[in-house]
């Protein structure tokens, strides 16, 4: 398919100027805030073509059940349906899945989880779209659904898929397993199901190429290459005709790194010949796409009389749920941080990743990390106590260094400041106001405007948290991202297939541009398919390997400038060098603006950025899995209502190694916006399931945290460049979320002089 | 399907006895979230949200009647929060700014949740629910219009004209627990009104329907007093005991029986001494 062939198609995102002025190190405003402020920005779920159709999906509503018939007869007696399929219709693979493609495209036999897609529609109207859903019979045999994870890894459960109900085990053995004590202490931290609960809704809008030769969708997505690959095999169709063009994409959080709609939406435009559009509501949402993963962590941390950690004990068991989606991967991430920043010579570890009923798990925002950070944090606050020492000094005591070793071997060779990000935590400012504010309002208060305490009734708490988080993808895996730079007329123009969630990469590029090249504008390029694979927007890895890729292209075509302007005025491409917007000779007077120097010519290069190689673990878990690692500190201080059990958190204050940031503001968006998920998970945000049941997919009852929930942010932005990163800067975007919970935690234990194991703490866990 | 958008009160109950199946819409911010939702199907619509009878409010003495169509927006504002605080109060709980712009109190009774923020308030200020249609009008006390959860005993074609509340003298608050610090149905609410010798005490999201308290209530007039505004710590708690007794809680996905009969108690203990601070 070529770019004429899109023509009619619907809005794209073509000539997007990324942001104003603005070099490496500047805050730059995002060019698409304002739209979205004013809502004039086109997300996916306003995409539209002329002559579509709307899609709508039937979903199971047993978590477990066999499929006895399903007869769709009764959805085409309805006016305007033109479309009615099943997983009999799906052309090609019928199962996809990231990392092992065990997820039907749609359930034909058997349905494994409250919500599994059984068929879907397209019609002229959604109204008729859901009158023709609830014409559909499907007759289930009910089965009772393994719903503990604990049944999936004692075996007492017969498997409820093909591959088992094992996704993985990994061990981690470690130096000498004999160490006991002196000092022991021993935990199991639970963590409930937390939703990405992003605003921009899961949408798309596919459009067939005629005689159903290929097919375009535009869709809100993470990663488009991993999603054409996956639809193109459930289609039956070589990649090179599914096209992929990024719509706008309203957040993501690991929610979108699943294929939900697409293949769904591309076989029904395929079918019906028309534009099809599919877009969920919040609720279908909560069902459509995988969750954080709810996980049980023991752990038993044996220390000497100094606090010092001598061996770790470790059991993990993360909830799956129903597919496999990066459930081995999560799991790998989990164990492989068991010691959390510290130093950790021995170790025994034990992870699972199993399958059961309940949603499927996959990708959030710390993945993995979050739930060790949860038990190692909190098990370093029992070591404090164990060993009669505060919490700042235990984890100064143990505070991992540059060439320290992980449990799995590997050298943490990166900028690991940890003792410095928790000193510069522990200066930043308590808050100035008492509980309550000086100006007594009770706002302030837990409760908020339920008015339900008076100043009298709260106790104030104070918490520590402090992560180690992976960057990039792990265990041998090449994420390679690729950019093509063309600089022509002062101009530069840049296209990738990175998507921007929301994150800020597009303004990252045009910094990138703007400081390599010495040009005033850059253009961005569409964002889809057609030039090589950006990888995922995932991992916190887009600035650095995306980024990578974009200042390798421009370093490339300004070489290839150099050597233009040597040649004219015979001088040697070494001498010259960028300097604001012009080209100047290092070693005498030329000084010519680029806009002059590349006038009328065009300079293209592509460039691929591959980070270091990986290794796979071995059977006792040791290997060089990991890329790199970014280091976070959070204090939080909350005030905590114990007799009703309501929690205000008041401040988070945190110091986070960044190696450099690009673009401050950008840093400081990640930064709280981490901590306001880290805050939610902490205190509110769960997905409830009894039976396999989801309780409460809407947001009435799936509370994430408003204004008045969220903490004054107080940040302090460490800056050591890193040497292995393009451009000194490590990502940014998990680490805020790995350790703000713990911290919340802590405080709201110290509040109370009370254990608390499990998240979200909900009121009865306070106050009975 | 049709929707009729009347002005006036007259037109409004003429258009509900031409359709007196049709779905009244105020603010719609409970009836859209019933539509999107498809727990309600809607076919002629009657918006009262132009009926300028039911916008207003107006105090008569020691009265307030405010019409159906009042906004929680107003009702958190001056004058109307100093002669009523608790509802005040109530009002500022209930969801968003967005959503106190468009909800109304008659919105508010039309649907009759027990976790309507409103209604503990008009519960325990004994306020009269005023119903009119085309040919009658007739008022009801609080409790014999909520009959059940989301029951009232509103009859088909006619319409909610509005609430009178008497404005006291005494001390009067809202309290409301839920897991959020704004915008979140309650899990468990407590409206207190202190009035003249009496203590009125109303409990919400703990049982079927709004639940007054005449135990608490009887046993707080007998033991406070009222002038130098004592109550000693036994009698707060007593006062406690007796409203976990009067609640009537349920397990949901929200909260559990426990949990909730436990907060009515605390919440009803720190509103008496709000009312009464003194030992
Ligand atoms: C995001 C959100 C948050 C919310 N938070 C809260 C909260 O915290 N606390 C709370 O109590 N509620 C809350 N609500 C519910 C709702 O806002 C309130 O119940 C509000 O008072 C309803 O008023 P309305 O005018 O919008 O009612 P509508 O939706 O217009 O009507 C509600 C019902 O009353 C009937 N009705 C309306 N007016 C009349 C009339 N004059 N005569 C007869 N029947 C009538 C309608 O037919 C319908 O059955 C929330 C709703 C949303 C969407």
């Amino acid at each position: 398919m070529t770019d004429t062939d899109l023509g009619t198609a619907a809005a794209t995102f073509d000539g997007t100027h990324s942001g104003l002025a603005g070099r490496l190190g500047d805050s730059v405003a995002r060019p698409d805030g304002v739209p979205k402020a004013q809502g004039s920005y086109q997300f996916s779920g306003d995409l539209t073509a002329d002559g579509f159709l709307w899609g709508a999906t039937l979903r199971s509503p047993h978590p477990y059940a066999r499929i006895v018939r399903i007869d769709v007869s009764g959805a085409w007696k309805i006016d305007g349906v033109a479309a009615v399929i099943t997983a009999e219709d799906v052309p090609g693979k019928a199962t996809y899945g990231l990392i092992s493609q065990d997820q039907p495209v749609f359930a034909s036999d058997i349905v494994r989880f409250h919500g599994e897609p059984v068929a879907a529609v397209a019609a002229d109207h959604p109204e008729t779209c859901r009158r023709a859903l609830a014409a559909i019979v499907v007759e289930y045999e009910v089965l009772t659904p393994l719903t503990d994870p604990e049944q999936a890894v004692d075996g007492s459960f017969p498997p409820i898929h093909p591959d088992g109900n094992i996704v993985r085990h990994q061990r981690i053995i470690r130096g000498d397993q004999s160490i006991e004590g002196p000092i022991i202490v021993e935990g199991t931290y639970e963590m409930g199901r937390q939703d990405q609960a992003f605003l921009g809704l899961e949408a798309a809008l596919a459009i067939p190429a005629p005689g159903g030769a290929g097919v375009e969708l535009y869709v809100a997505t993470q990663w488009l290459h991993e999603d054409r690959k996956q639809i193109a095999a459930c289609l039956g169709m070589p990649e090179d005709n599914v096209r992929l063009v990024l719509g706008g994409v309203g957040g993501a959080f690991g929610a979108r790194e699943d294929i939900s709609l697409q293949v769904h939406t591309c076989m029904l435009a395929l079918r019906t010949g028309r534009p099809v559009k599919i877009q969920y509501d919040r609720a279908e949402s909560f069902h459509g796409h995988v969750h954080r993963h709810p996980c049980t962590v023991w752990m038993r941390h044996h220390a000497g009389t100094d606090g010092r950690i001598r061996r770790i004990e470790a059991r993990f068991l993360f909830d799956g749920g129903a597919y496999a989606s990066t459930s081995s991967a999560v799991l790998i991430n989990g164990i492989t941080h068991t010691q959390g920043p510290y130093q950790c010579e021995n170790a025994t570890v034990h992870g699972w990743a199993v399958r059961t009923n309940n949603l499927p798990s996959g990708a959030m925002r710390g993945f993995g990390v979050v739930q060790a950070a949860f038990a190692h944090e909190g098990q370093m606050d029992k070591l404090a106590a164990a060993v009669g020492v505060d919490p700042v000094e235990i984890r100064l005591r143990n505070a991992m260094q540059r060439g320290d070793r992980l449990i799995t071997g590997q050298v943490v060779d990166n900028v690991a400041p940890v003792a410095r990000l928790i000193r510069e935590t522990a200066a930043l400012p308590l808050p100035t106001q008492p509980v309550g504010g000086t100006d007594h309002d009770p706002m302030r208060l837990p409760g908020g405007a339920g008015r339900t305490a008076d100043e009298r009734h709260i106790v104030r708490g104070i918490g520590w948290g402090v992560g180690i988080k992976n960057l990039m993808y792990s265990e041998a895996f090449d994420d390679f991202s690729t950019a093509r730079v063309r600089l022509a007329d002062g101009v530069a123009s840049v296209k990738f297939a990175t998507v921007e969630v929301g994150q800020g990469f597009i303004t990252i590029v045009g910094q990138i541009a703007r400081t390599v090249l010495g040009v005033g504008e850059v253009v961005l390029e569409t964002i889809d398919t057609q030039i090589g694979s950006a990888g995922s927007t995932s991992a916190s890895r887009q600035t650095w390997m995306s980024g990578g890729a974009v200042d390798g292209a421009c370093r490339l075509v300004r070489e290839r400038l150099f050597e233009l302007v040597a040649a004219k005025y015979q001088l040697a491409a070494v001498q010259l060098e960028i300097d604001g917007t012009d080209v100047v000779d290092t070693l005498g007077t030329l000084r010519i603006p680029v806009a002059e120097a590349t006038a009328g010519i065009l300079i293209e290069e592509t460039f691929e950025h591959h980070h270091v190689p990986t290794e796979d673990l071995d059977e006792d878990g040791q290997g060089n899995c990991h890329t790199a690692f970014a280091f976070v500190a959070h204090r939080a201080v909350v005030d905590v209502d114990p007799e009703l059990g309501l929690v205000k958190v008041v401040q988070i204050a945190t110091a986070q190694d960044v190696g450099r940031a690009l673009n401050p503001l950008s840093v400081v968006g990640q930064i709280e916006g981490g901590i306001a998920q880290g805050v939610g998970l902490a205190v509110m945000e769960e997905l409830l399931q009894v039976n396999g049941i989801v309780k409460n997919a809407t947001f009435t009852d799936y509370l994430l945290p408003t204004f008045l929930d969220m903490p004054d942010v107080v940040i302090s932005l460490v800056e050591e460049p890193d040497p292995h990163a393009p451009m000194g800067a490590k990502g940014v975007g998990e680490p805020p979320t790995v350790s703000s919970t713990p911290a919340v935690v802590a405080a709201i234990r110290d509040a109370l002089g009370k254990d608390l194991h499990r998240v979200p703490v909900r009121p009865s866990d306070i106050c009975f | 399907m049709s929707v009729i958008v009347p002005t006036t009160l007259a037109e409004a109950l003429a258009a509900l006895a031409d359709s007196p199946s049709a779905t009244v819409v105020a603010g719609g911010t409970d009836v859209m979230v019933e539509v999107n939702f498809g727990h309600r199907s809607v076919s002629d619509v009657v918006m009262v949200n132009r009926v300028a009878e039911l916008r207003t409010w107006r105090r008569d003495a020691d009265v307030l009647h405010l019409g159906a169509g009042v906004t929680w927006s107003e009702i958190e504002a001056s004058p109307i929060a100093e002669w009523v605080p608790a509802l005040a109060q109530a009002a500022r709980t209930v969801g968003s700014p967005q959503i106190r712009h468009a909800g109304t109190v008659g919105g508010n009774l039309g649907t009759c949740s027990p976790a309507g923020d409103g209604l503990p308030v008009l519960a325990a200020l004994d306020a009269v629910v005023h119903l009119a249609s085309a040919d009658s009008t007739r008022s009801l006390s609080f409790a014999e219009y909520m009959v059940g959860p989301k029951r009232t005993a509103r009859r088909p074609g006619e319409l909610i004209t509005g609430v009178t509340l008497p404005i006291v003298d005494g001390w009067q608050g809202y309290s409301k627990v839920g897991v959020r610090n704004a915008m979140v149905i309650a899990t468990a609410s407590v409206a207190l009104v202190v009035d003249a010798g009496s203590v009125r005490l109303a409990l919400g999201s703990v049982g079927p329907t709004i639940l007054r308290c005449p135990e608490a209530e009887v046993f707080a007039a007998n033991n406070v007093d009222f002038t130098s505004r004592v109550a000693s710590s036994e009698v707060v708690a007593q006062f406690a005991e007796l409203a976990r007794a009067a609640a009537r809680p349920i397990d949901d996905h929200r909260s559990t029986a426990v949990y909730r009969r436990h907060a009515v108690g605390v919440l009803a203990s720190r509103l008496l001494r709000r009312a009464f601070p003194n030992e």
